[in-house]
């Protein structure tokens, strides 16, 4: 099979035979790119074009003219603005309470040796793969006993099932990865281990940390079972509760939706996650690889 | 397991001691943690098996009942439940096929080096990083059997006569369920395939080119045999997740009765009807079954393995 290889060699050593060579990979390229983007293209579409234009056939693939009176009418409404701010808070105390509460468990099961640090470490892998569903009874009843029904406090608890186990295992993988000189200089030192923990392990996995905060706030604000089983007044909905209350109806017609108000909302919220997640695409990729794909 | 480091220990005898002193402030530092973890989700879980014999009500009157059995020997002749778990597992296969295999080949394409290949894996992470009632959001809306662009271009393209009403059509509803899902979480599965492909050592593939292997033998001799292990994590976080399945589905159907899946059927009967002991055996239940799967998939892993 030697042949055809070199034949393609040759072929590339030509700048038109290479085109010809890369020409079917791009558009591969191309379709995969199209592919992952075209939804986006379409919401983008739909929140600039003017609600009555979103209703006319044959639909047109361009908004013209177009129009910020979708946004105006998403942002007017205090609903959503509610909802925004609701799930800043809801997804914010969470990503620092598992921050907080999860570096610490990772600075024990990361660099101590102790009986008893595999089992917690496996209790911890099989919380990551806990299903929500199967609790929610429970924590139904509970968060009814204490008084927590219908409010913020209920979710951010409740989050935490799925958000602090991730990260902890991600953590304690970004804690084992440090080299121990600097940890002994410093105990050699006099320090004490909190000291360790603040001023030398710390400011090293700071990495790690905006990795999977941005994980846990992900995966915070896109949540749904528990805010729909555990909220009722609009004025505590989330940002999934606000964005998809006009139009669960059962399998009716999409008649009288306003799908303008909600593409233009979908845009504002989806946004700045997409931006978040641009940025710090590297980082993402290895904090998904070292709780997945190493676990 | 990467090395642990321990704090320097310059005298060996005072070894017990400090040993000792590591242990106690290891399990303080754990502390915290193990606290949330026994109380959001050991504690709920707990009670979860106990409120599954039970006939509790969400703020019934009359006090609880132990029930014994009961609530399981409902469950086995619960039709719509039977109903539900078809539902999840077609969903299940059909998502997780067409992820892995789509997604595979995602990935040895952007595997390749190329210009803008950068940009490509940026591009893959923003369909995961959008909320899952979001993306089901906007496939409605693409679906629509009006105004959707989704018949519009397939009208285009001649693949149909007239407007479909994918949705609401029982023969294609699953399907653009499916399409969401698939749609949102194939970049995400190629890129945890990227990255072990990015772990194979290239210069397997060099002596393979050099002994005269063609793209293909090289594929199943060195690509699949080595990317194994990541396939195995992939297949099983993507079932697990597939099992539980929730939003898509209510999003587009709400609970109608013929597309309700596992996860939406427990949460309607405990929060809608207030029926906590019978959605606890539920939940039991669908924990069982989440579980054999899991069980499938490392005994999978182990006899492949031997």
């Amino acid at each position: 099979m030697a042949r055809p290889v070199s034949r393609t060699r040759r072929l590339r050593k030509h700048p038109l035979g290479r085109l010809v060579v890369r020409t079917p990979f791009y558009v591969l390229v191309a379709a995969i790119f199209v592919y992952a983007l075209f939804p986006f293209y379409w919401v983008l579409r739909s929140s600039f074009t003017p609600e009555a234009k979103l209703f006319q056939t044959p639909i047109k693939y361009w908004p013209s003219p177009a129009t910020l009176d979708n946004y105006r009418a998403a942002l007017s409404s205090s609903f959503f603005t509610d909802a925004l701010l609701n799930s800043v808070i809801v997804a914010g105390s969470v990503t620092l309470l598992s921050l907080a509460i999860g570096a610490s468990a990772a600075f024990a099961l990361g660099r101590f040796k102790f009986h008893g640090r595999s089992f917690v470490l496996y209790l911890v892998l099989s919380m990551t793969i806990f299903p929500q569903i199967a609790i929610l009874g429970a924590l139904y009843t509970t968060i009814t006993k204490f008084n927590l029904y219908d409010t913020l406090g209920a979710l951010i608890f409740s989050y935490l099932i799925f958000t602090l186990p991730f990260t902890i295992w991600v953590l304690t993988s970004f804690m084992r990865t440090l080299p121990g000189d600097l940890e002994e200089a410093a105990y050699v030192d006099g320090a004490t281990p909190l000291q360790v923990f603040w001023k030398v392990l710390l400011p090293l996995i700071a990495p790690g940390l905006v990795t999977t905060g941005l994980l846990a706030f992900i995966s915070a604000w896109n949540e749904y079972l528990y805010a729909l089983s555990f909220i009722q007044s609009p004025s505590h909905y989330t940002v999934p509760l606000a964005i998809t209350s006009f139009t669960i109806s059962g399998t009716g017609s999409n008649f009288a939706v306003p799908w303008g108000a909600i593409m233009a909302a979908t845009v504002i919220i989806t946004l700045p996650l997409i931006a978040m997640v641009l940025l710090l695409q590297r980082r993402i990729i290895s904090g998904l690889t070292a709780g997945a794909v190493k676990g | 397991m990467a090395s642990v480091a321990a704090p320097a220990q310059p005298r060996r005898r005072r070894r017990t001691k400090l040993q000792r002193r590591q242990t106690r402030i290891a399990w303080l530092l754990l502390l915290p943690s193990l606290a949330v973890v026994a109380l959001v989700a050991l504690y709920p879980l707990g009670k979860t098996v106990y409120q599954s014999f039970t006939d509790q009500e969400f703020l019934a009157l009359t006090p609880t009942k132990w029930v014994g059995l009961a609530n399981y020997r409902q469950l086995i002749h619960d039709a719509v439940f039977r109903g539900a778990i078809w539902e999840t597992i077609k969903f299940t296969l059909i998502t997780v096929s067409f992820e892995f295999a789509l997604g595979l080949a995602i990935a040895l394409v952007v595997h390749s080096k190329f210009k803008g290949r950068g940009v490509m894996r940026a591009v893959m992470l923003v369909p995961w990083a959008i909320p899952t009632v979001v993306a089901a959001q906007m496939w409605k809306w693409m679906l629509d059997d009006t105004y959707g662009v989704i018949n519009d271009l397939a009208m285009r393209l001649h693949l149909i006569s007239h407007p479909h009403a994918w949705i609401a059509d029982p023969s294609t509803s699953l399907a653009s369920v499916c399409a969401v899902d698939i749609w949102k979480t194939t970049p995400f599965v190629a890129l945890l395939l990227l990255a072990g492909l990015q772990v194979i050592p290239q210069d397997l593939y060099e002596a393979a080119r050099v002994d005269g292997a063609n793209m293909l033998q090289q594929f199943w001799r060195i690509t699949f045999p080595l990317l194994k292990p990541a396939i195995l994590v992939t297949l099983i976080f993507r079932t697990l997740d597939a099992l539980r399945v929730f939003d898509v589905f209510y999003v587009f159907f709400g609970n109608a009765p013929n597309t309700q899946t596992m996860a939406i059927y427990d949460q309607f009967t405990i929060v809608g009807s207030g029926h906590v002991g019978y959605g606890a055996a539920m939940s039991v239940a669908i924990f069982l079954i989440i579980a054999v799967f899991v069980v499938i998939y490392v005994t999978l892993n182990r006899v492949r393995e031997a």
